[in-house]
């Protein structure tokens, strides 16, 4: 395999805080170390971002010596939390910024989507805004002239092409310059989390062009998305950034294993000490949940002997909507009844029959009477079932469940003279 | 073989430093649609949902230059020798518009498209290019306007007899668009970071507009202070001005010399403000 992308010690500092009086100075020291041909004094202080902890210097590394190469082909998720450096290195590769220090280096031709509609004038019409946005997109006159009729097919828009684009409606913009956007023949497509928009029939749509993009034409595809159901159907391989620097670089799958390992919280613990019986902390598997099986535990305390205890999860989506729950009393224990003071529960549930999507965990710890600890919503976790297609449809449409159904058709004859 | 020959090469190199004069000509070239579809849009979105449409083009200059007739010509009482005064006017005002439109468009150009620069590459000359572009087709509206007024005072039987000079022309636009967008350049590299600067731009402009002779001649100038006429003379948009109504009107201070000077000025501030672009577009999208 060819190699399209190669990153060698790529790293971009950013300055913090408010430029003003203060700044000029530094400005002037920085310049005067340039022209003598001296490292810029400034850089030397820059310290790795983590935006969480306060530090007395004003210059953060946004992404630090980053290396690696990209082959022709490849569908590239690009992961990591807010503030990791996901979008400064998208910027950096496509050319909309520079590096402070090191390169990269490109084979073919660049086309990034970092926002839907850029250079879109809500006073032009939707066809003068196809060839502007083409145009600054990198296309061709002639190029968007023969894909014209395809794009607006695409976003569905045909009756208001001529109207100014200020007239659409939201999502009717967003779907003519996605159209626009998708319609690029480019080597390679940067793509930055312009999926969360339009409606789901859009969104639906959107994600089968990028698979197509990149399965079905060859086409190299650097992807960045919380969307790690989306991701990971997408995407071959991933890198896993974390304050600047490359986590974890692989197979899709096991980077995405990775980020959910440590940043969802998959596991809380409850340090505060209290009279009654509590729970001290709640862990979910991430090897189990990303392979289609829940397992969880639930470790619990208490000043004193629990005769008949009762532990319970309940599992809700997202958006709150609870999908099951279980505890001791609905599935047995095989030795119920057995007085605890302190240990742990764990709960295993074998193929999970649940959709892909992002759910919530609450545990309750109890006995025949009385509730002692209610964890609501205490962990959140993104469920992968061993149904990998299932991408598309959003559990809060189509409800969480997976059925083993059948179906059959029986086809009428009919009349052909009708 | 073959193959590794092929490893060796790479289409893009994207690092920190460059060279101030690698202009990237062939991107800009790939580029030249958007150009072209940026200066449409401007003229289009000009007179969106207007009712006069286009018209708003003339009714700027003629309204301005019936308010220096009154003002200068007649209440302060300039003498524009040889020239009846609206056309004295007139051609010193299209220039000079052409000229700060130019200069006050691109000094903030980094600023005002920031939101499009900032999410999406492609040759950046192509904004300030467009600039220069957009305004000639407003300049051009206008020199209709110019050559419909010289018809008027000659149907009256006011006779102007061009010079030879008037081939320069094409040179005058060239020189005028090319001052202004260097100094813009220059300008819109300062302020992507302080924006101090364009606050001076946006009230400067217009007081300069009295250092050059768009509403009185260079002779006037001279003759009325000896002493500070030199500010005038060697400003070097005041010898773009004379020539072209020496060149269409016959009448004005024409030099070669002042000319060459003010070529020489415009190449360099032009190589000058290029060679700023070129550094401040790597980056500026961290600072504007």
């Amino acid at each position: 395999m060819t190699k399209v992308i190669k990153a060698e010690g790529l790293s971009k500092a950013y300055q913090l805080g408010d430029f003003g009086t203060g700044t000029i100075s530094r400005d002037l020291e920085r310049f005067w170390a340039r022209i003598r041909g001296k490292e810029d004094p400034f850089l030397k202080i820059g310290e790795t971002n983590d935006r969480t902890v306060k530090s007395e210097s004003d210059i953060v590394w946004s992404i630090k010596d980053m290396n690696f190469e990209i082959e022709q082909g490849d569908a590239v998720g690009i992961i990591g939390r807010n503030g990791a450096g996901k979008s400064t290195l998208l910027k950096v590769l496509s050319r909309v910024t520079s590096p402070t220090t090191g390169s990269v280096k490109v084979k073919g031709r660049i086309a990034s989507l970092l926002e839907v509609g850029t250079g879109f004038h809500p006073e032009l019409t939707g066809r003068e805004n196809i060839f502007l946005n083409g145009a600054i997109l990198g296309m061709r006159k002639a190029e968007i002239k023969r894909k014209f009729d395809e794009i607006v097919a695409f976003a569905g828009v045909e009756r208001y092409i001529d109207t100014p684009v200020k007239r659409y409606s939201s999502g009717m913009y967003v779907r003519l310059a996605f159209a626009v956007a998708a319609h690029l023949e480019s080597e390679i497509l940067i793509v930055d989390e312009v999926l969360a928009v339009g409606d789901a029939e859009f969104q639906k749509k959107c994600l089968g062009k990028m698979g197509d993009i990149s399965k079905g034409e060859g086409r190299t595809v650097l992807f960045v998305s919380h969307n790690m159901g989306a991701v990971n159907s997408l995407c071959t391989s991933g890198i896993y950034l974390k304050n600047g620097m490359i986590e974890k670089r692989g197979d899709i799958v096991s980077v995405i294993q990775h980020y959910n390992s440590v940043n969802q919280t998959l596991s809380a613990a409850n340090s505060s000490t209290s009279s009654k019986p509590q729970i001290t902390q709640v862990v979910i598997d991430a090897d189990e949940i990303i392979n289609g099986n829940l397992k969880c535990t639930v470790f619990f305390n208490s000043p004193f002997v629990i005769d008949s205890p009762n532990v319970g999860v309940v599992i809700k989506t997202a958006f709150g909507n609870p999908v099951f729950g279980t505890n001791f009393k609905l599935h047995a224990l095989n030795h119920t009844n057995t007085p605890v003071q302190c240990g742990q529960a764990t709960l295993f549930v074998p193929d999970l029959p649940l959709h892909y999507g992002t759910y919530l965990l609450s545990a309750f710890l109890g006995n025949d009477q009385t509730d002692f600890d209610l964890k609501i919503d205490y962990l959140t976790f993104d469920f992968f079932p061993k149904n990998k297609l299932l991408h598309q449809y959003n559990i809060e449409d189509i409800g969480a469940v997976q059925v083993n159904a059948d179906w059959s058709l029986l086809a009428e004859p009919f009349n052909h003279s009708n | 073989m073959d193959q590794l020959a092929n490893k060796e090469h790479w289409d893009i190199e994207i690092s920190a430093k460059s060279s101030l004069l690698d202009l990237k000509l062939k991107d800009t070239w790939h580029y030249r649609d958007l150009l072209f579809l940026l200066v449409r849009r401007d003229f289009v979105s000009f007179y969106k949902q207007t009712i006069l449409g286009p018209l708003w083009f003339f009714i700027q200059p003629i309204v301005t230059i019936l308010i220096y007739n009154l003002v200068f010509s007649n209440l302060a009482g300039i003498k524009t020798p040889g020239v009846p005064a609206p056309l004295f006017y007139l051609a010193g005002t299209i220039l000079w518009n052409y000229f700060s439109d130019c200069l006050t468009k691109t000094s903030t150009v980094f600023k005002d498209n920031a939101a499009m620069l900032g999410k999406v590459y492609f040759p950046r000359l192509i904004m300030p290019l467009s600039i220069v572009l957009s305004n000639l087709v407003r300049f051009a509206v206008q020199f209709i306007l110019f050559i419909v007024l010289i018809g008027i005072y000659y149907a009256k039987g006011i006779v102007l007899i061009p010079t030879t000079i008037i081939l320069l022309f094409p040179l005058l636009i060239i020189l005028i668009a090319a001052l202004g967008l260097g100094l813009g350049m220059i300008i819109s590299a300062v302020t992507t970071k302080y924006r101090d600067l364009a606050f001076v731009v946006t009230f400067a402009v217009p007081l300069l507009m009295y250092t050059t002779t768009v509403i009185y001649p260079l002779s006037t100038a001279i003759t009325k202070y000896p002493k500070y006429s030199w500010i005038i003379k060697y400003n070097p948009v005041t010898p773009i001005i004379e020539t072209f109504r020496y060149g269409f009107f016959g009448k004005g201070d024409f030099t070669w010399g002042l000319l060459g000077y003010s070529s020489a000025v415009t190449a360099i501030i032009l190589f000058l403000g290029i060679i700023i672009f070129n550094k401040v577009e790597r980056t500026f999208v961290d600072t504007v």
